[in-house]
């Protein structure tokens, strides 16, 4: 076998435990949690018959290895319970939330992935000179905003001032892409603020530390502009630390969007996760939980893969 | 007269240097140099390092590497004053008509990028010839310098040639734009002595076929007798003397040029092995972790006290591992190792103390054998209160008669490894060596990263300190030069096995087997024709057979 393939069967079996090992965590975590699920479903006025009923009839009687079988079983099957508030089944009323989740982070990062590349790129042809300090310190800035603040920002200045996108991003399917795209502008801007410098940041050091090499020197010496240079003969061997970081951003705009969901109504996974978490709906936080968990795995995962792929040693042996 | 292709006037080069705690400094590298040279011929340029010849080198493109400026002078070339260019010229003459070949072809190629990609890049970028153009080219310049495959080696990625093909194809890089100069910066320095002399012969007949004129780099004038018309010494950034290659060899001028010419004057009379050595290795086989193949094979030598035993081979060969393997960082999978009488534990962890006092080693990088936080003193006593308990001022008084011994005396007790030379480092690492008073050194590569003439002073250093302290060595080194100048007896490794072994006298003298002798003819003689002759005689013996 292809020693590569070797790596990556590797790797996606270790994710494949990782995984396995997080919905432990999760399940432990939240049965750990302090408060009665029957309690809090019946509400304080609950006689204690029909408490204990309740908790048979939940299974909360079980052990609490049979009760996380029969949890996994049912995940593995693509069932993930039903929420204890309003009884719904949790995969249908997830499904919807997680496209729209996925819908927001895409398009943060279909515009600060390039751009936070294209931004490292500049800061290293312009190298301690202005554009350089402009970048770091623009970016710089956002990133040590608190998200909600910028948003807030965002919203007065975009919205309420200028009139140019709407203040609330909510959105449904009967919409057309530009409408919705019209809707989610502004966490979009808020998102892409928030993880520009992280990515831009790392790109600029992956990249000044390969432009260290003898080999640059050599393409110097071919006469080549800097410019050439960065993108040809520097960029191809930065690949693997910047593809990590812009994939821990991805994970970030899936797991982390909770506060922009939050401020702008969005009806994405976070804002679900939150309502569900105050009103203690134990399987929907679950379920939240182990989804965030995949995304995370997966995306990290991917660059490892990437990373793996980017290195010539590993895709051409001797 | 015509004007010469390349016309240097009062080259200076300085740079800024940042001595930690103090206001940064302009140092000055190269002071004023003057020369000229002639289309189609070669120049050598030889020095020490800190000399500046890199540094002239890359002035013929206009380059200064790192924080270097060059501050003032003319550099003609073609005609026209190249210091006035803007950088826009600039680039139209880097990789056209001045090309670069460095050091380490291994760090110069783009791992990320196939070899053809990047021998044809500068050719296609100046437009100098059209993709395919270039590509024939270059198969032809593959085959011209005596690659494999010459068709196909492009296709591959650097990694997947050796070192010196990755040499040769960096040569091929230089040359495919069809340049009027080639800057040639030690290209042999990192080979080894058996690809150095193929290499070379590479290089000089490219150089021929094309009638390119070139600049070529080295501390060793042995090699540079080879290829060159003219050479120029330069020493500290000044040039000591200027002439033919005949007249440098032969009949140097200037003192300094004769210490080079006539480096490696130790003589050192080898002494009988004595009946009980001091170290004796067995049967000893060894192999690392993980992989399927021995390194060592079925090793058997002894070092005797008070003596020396030079292991010589050629990287790859095992002889790091064998200092590995007596010191108990490998532990091997067979043999056995005896050290004054007693049978020692396989694994470093389980060895008594005395056993780790008694041996101890010198690395090739003094730099990284040390730590730079600490103070010469710090580095010296370690040793002393670790074996010996030795404190305040009997410890302070034993560093200073070590300090002595290894000749550097008063005032480098309180110094950082960073303010002293690369010799004097060195010297510090010999003097924690000898603090232990161990019965044996094992010394790997202790003088390759050394100029030829501090190297000298470490070997006549080491067997000075030999008949005082009376310790034995065991000398790894890749150098023969070394070898003939210190050893008492010697082992010729080759892939992990040691194909010859025995007094110095006996295994330097023929008749040779196939392997020592192929060594030995292979180290440059600082004599004119001397690269021929020896191809020459290997073409006949070849086909003799």
């Amino acid at each position: 076998m292809h020693p590569i393939l070797k790596l990556i069967a590797q790797r996606l079996a270790l994710g494949l435990l990782l995984l396995f090992a997080a919905s432990i965590l999760i399940f432990v975590g939240t049965s750990i949690l302090p408060g009665d699920v029957a309690q809090s479903i019946l509400g304080q006025s609950a006689t204690p018959e029909a408490l204990a009923n309740m908790r048979r009839e939940l299974g909360l009687n079980d052990p609490a290895i049979t009760r996380y079988f029969s949890w996994l079983g049912g995940v593995l099957q693509g069932d993930l319970g039903t929420a204890l508030t309003n009884g719904r089944d949790i995969a249908e009323s997830l499904g919807g939330r997680l496209k729209n989740t996925l819908f927001l982070a895409f398009w943060a990062a279909a515009i600060s992935v390039p751009l936070a590349i294209f931004l490292g790129l500049l800061a290293v042809r312009y190298k301690d000179r202005w554009p350089d300090k402009l970048i770091s310190a623009v970016t710089l800035t956002t990133i040590s905003i608190p998200e909600f603040m910028i948003g807030y920002v965002l919203v007065y200045w975009v919205a309420i001032k200028w009139r140019m996108f709407p203040s609330v991003s909510i959105i449904n399917d009967s919409m057309t892409l530009g409408a919705k795209l019209n809707a989610i502008a502004i966490p979009v801007m808020v998102l892409t603020l928030v993880v520009l410098a992280h990515m831009m940041r790392m790109t600029r050091a992956a990249i000044l530390n390969v432009m260290q090499s003898a080999y640059i020197e050599t393409a110097e010496l071919k006469g080549l502009g800097m410019l050439k240079i960065i993108r040809t003969h520097a960029f191809p061997n930065a690949i693997a630390p910047i593809v990590n970081v812009v994939m821990l951003n991805l994970a970030y705009l899936v797991v982390g969007v909770v506060v922009v969901e939050v401020v702008f109504a969005y009806p994405g996974m976070g804002q679900y996760l939150v309502d569900h978490v105050s009103k203690r709906d134990v399987p929907v936080v679950q379920a939240c939980g182990l989804i965030f968990a995949a995304v995370y795995i997966g995306l990290n995962l991917i660059a490892d893969i990437v990373s793996i792929l980017a290195n010539p040693r590993l895709r051409h042996p001797k | 007269m015509t004007e010469p292709l390349l016309k240097v006037r009062g080259l200076k080069i300085g740079a800024t240097a940042y001595p930690p705690g103090e206001k940064p400094v302009a140092i000055k590298i190269v002071h004023g140099v003057d020369f000229d040279l002639e289309a189609g011929k070669v120049l050598g340029l030889i020095g020490e390092s800190g000399a500046g010849k890199s540094t002239i080198g890359l002035a013929a493109m206009a380059y200064g590497r790192g924080g270097v400026e060059i501050t003032g002078g003319e550099v003609w070339v073609n005609g026209r004053d190249i210091l006035k260019e803007n950088l826009r010229n600039l680039r139209r003459l880097r990789g056209a008509e001045v090309t670069y070949v460095s050091q380490s072809a291994a760090a110069s190629f783009n791992p990320a990028k196939k070899i053809m990609e990047q021998v044809t890049e500068a050719a296609i970028f100046q437009n100098k010839f059209t993709k395919a153009e270039a590509e024939a080219r270059a198969v032809d310049l593959f085959r011209k310098l005596g690659l494999p495959n010459p068709e196909t080696i492009g296709n591959r990625y650097p990694h997947q040639v050796s070192g010196g093909q990755l040499q040769r194809c960096m040569t091929a890089l230089a040359l495919c734009p069809e340049p009027d100069l080639v800057v040639f910066d030690e290209p042999t320095t990192a080979l080894d002595v058996t690809t150095q002399i193929d290499v070379l012969a590479a290089i000089k007949e490219a150089i021929a076929a094309t009638g390119v004129a070139a600049l070529y780099i080295t501390h060793d004038l042995a090699v540079v007798a080879q290829v060159s018309d003219h050479i120029m010494v330069l020493q500290q950034g000044d040039m000591v003397e200027y002439g033919t290659v005949d007249q440098i060899i032969n009949n140097p001028q200037e003192e300094y040029t004769q210490a080079l010419v006539s480096v490696r004057s130790i003589r050192h009379e080898e002494k009988t092995p004595s009946d009980n050595p001091v170290l004796r290795v067995e049967n000893v086989t060894a192999r690392y972790k993980g992989t399927n193949f021995d390194v060592l094979k079925n090793i058997n030598v002894d070092i005797h006290p008070g003596q020396t035993l030079a292991v010589v081979g050629e990287s790859g060969s095992g002889k790091s591992t064998l200092a590995r393997v007596i010191t108990g960082l490998l532990p091997p999978s067979d043999g056995q190792i005896t050290f004054d009488g007693r049978t020692l534990n396989p694994e470093l962890a389980t060895r008594p103390i005395e056993d780790l006092r008694e041996m101890q080693m010198i690395y090739q990088m003094a730099d990284t054998a040390m730590n730079p936080r600490q103070t010469v003193g710090t580095i010296i006593g370690r040793p002393l209160e670790f074996y010996f308990g030795l404190k305040g001022k009997a410890k302070q008084q034993r560093i200073q008669e070590l300090l002595d011994e290894i000749e550097l005396g008063q005032g480098f007790q309180d110094r950082y490894p960073a303010e002293l030379s690369g010799g004097q480092k060195q010297r510090v690492c010999i003097a924690r060596a000898l603090a232990a008073k161990p019965k044996l050194i094992i010394c790997d590569e202790v003088t390759s990263a050394l100029d030829p003439l501090v190297a000298d002073g470490i070997l006549k250093l080491l067997l000075n300190l030999q008949k005082i302290e009376d310790v034995a060595y065991l000398f790894i080194t890749h150098d023969l030069a070394t070898v003939r100048a210190i050893a008492d007896s010697i082992a010729v490794m080759y892939q992990g096995k040691v194909v010859r072994y025995g007094p110095k006298s006996e295994v330097l003298s023929p008749p040779f087997d196939a392997y020592t002798d192929l060594l030995l003819s292979s180290v440059p003689e600082m004599k004119i024709g001397w690269l021929e002759e020896t191809i020459e005689n290997r073409r006949m013996e070849s086909a003799g057979n």
